[in-house]
């Protein structure tokens, strides 16, 4: 019998970051913040702006990865709000999506996203197409796997420097991680 | 979780208790249980396929909720490897079913009602002064014994990764056995 305590291995990322990921900072930065995120889940949304300002912080020390974790059956935009950034992905413009579709949790539905596609100057009719036909199922399924293999057990979960971050995650306390990693590494 | 939803569950279910799960190897207990007012799902049913057990204090409290969610959305991975999976809670069938359809879950609830956490207690899973069960995880063989059990604390969702690992395990077990048959054979 393994209880929790007696065999309390920290989770880590199963999939290392890759240049397969979505990645904000420079590639071979010292510190990776990688998140498992759903675009519905309000609780991602108030983690947005403290990631934003983990990233004022710490500048061109960090790397920051999204990966997709879509729980679809509870929030029924987010499958789709998952597609559009990829989709925008394909077109050059990830983090912006990522950015509007965070800011606007509210209006998530099709019409929305395609209003958000044209003022981002994208070619919205393609990505409309690539959102209904689900033309990035695969990746997002890939992300959604990658999390469960790496203890994943709701949104928004962190990754600090390949460890799952346990504790509460202001900005405050996730520079505090992020920092004291970087000085003893795993 | 955050700070306040731990304090609630702490003060609720304050007693850290001593594991009593029934370990690895052990003939899972059978039992019949409501799923649905009108619906019974027995365990012998699933002989032949894993079943992932997964006990949880109650429906609607924040953490199980998220369990829940989880298992629903991972449904696919565990039928890829062959498994059934079933939620089961002291909670009556009235109120598995609604908060399954809140949650949209698509897997079977089991009221553990009457007599009350029964099965639990055969688990060795229950909390006797809180009346709830553990948050308690078990991966049954397709010959009923169990082959993996984990307990979790309680206000902690302890996640899939450990169950895809047991089920990917009895998938591994499966094919040798099923190498060494066709050896037989061919000798």
């Amino acid at each position: 019998m393994r209880t929790f305590e007696e065999n309390f291995e920290p989770a880590a990322l199963a999939v290392p970051v890759s240049k397969r990921d979505h990645i904000q900072g420079p590639y071979d930065a010292s510190l990776t913040l990688v998140e498992y995120g759903d675009y519905e889940c309000p609780v991602c949304g108030a983690a947005y702006p403290q990631v934003k300002a983990v990233q004022s912080v710490m500048g061109d020390r960090l790397r920051f990865v999204f990966r997709n974790f879509p729980l679809a059956n509870i929030h029924p935009h987010a499958e789709h709000a998952a597609e559009a950034a990829e989709a925008a992905g394909e077109q050059g413009r990830y983090w912006e999506m990522h950015d509007v579709l965070y800011e606007n949790q509210d209006a998530l539905e099709d019409e929305d996203i395609a209003k958000y596609a044209l003022d981002l100057g994208l070619d919205a009719r393609r990505l409309i197409r690539e959102v209904e036909t689900g033309a990035h199922r695969d990746r997002i399924r890939e992300d959604f796997r990658s999390g469960i293999r790496s203890g994943v057990n709701g949104t928004p979960t962190f990754f600090v420097n390949g460890l799952r971050h346990n504790g509460p995650w202001d900005a405050e306390s996730l520079v505090a991680s992020l920092v004291e990693g970087a000085v003893a590494p795993a | 979780m955050d700070k306040q939803t731990q304090q609630r569950y702490d003060r609720m279910y304050p007693r850290p208790q001593g594991h009593t799960a029934l370990p690895p190897g052990t003939a899972a207990p059978d039992f019949k249980l409501r799923s649905t007012p009108d619906q019974l799902v027995q365990l012998s049913d699933f002989r032949g396929q894993p079943v992932v057990l997964a006990f949880y204090p109650a429906d609607w409290s924040p953490v199980c909720g998220d369990q829940m969610a989880l298992y629903n959305e991972i449904l696919p991975e565990f039928q890829n490897l062959g498994a059934g999976v079933l939620g089961i809670s002291v909670d009556g069938a009235w109120c598995h079913a609604a908060f399954a359809r809140d949650r949209k879950l698509h897997f079977p609830l089991l009221a553990d009602f009457e007599p009350k956490g029964e099965v639990a207690k055969n688990y060795g899973v229950y909390r006797k002064g809180e009346g709830v069960s553990e948050r308690a995880l078990f991966v049954i063989d397709a010959e009923g014994n169990i082959h993996w059990s984990y307990v979790s604390p309680i206000g902690v969702n302890p996640g899939a990764a450990g169950i895809l690992s047991a089920l990917e395990d009895l998938q591994n077990k499966e094919k040798e056995k099923m190498e060494e048959k066709k050896e037989e054979v061919a000798k």
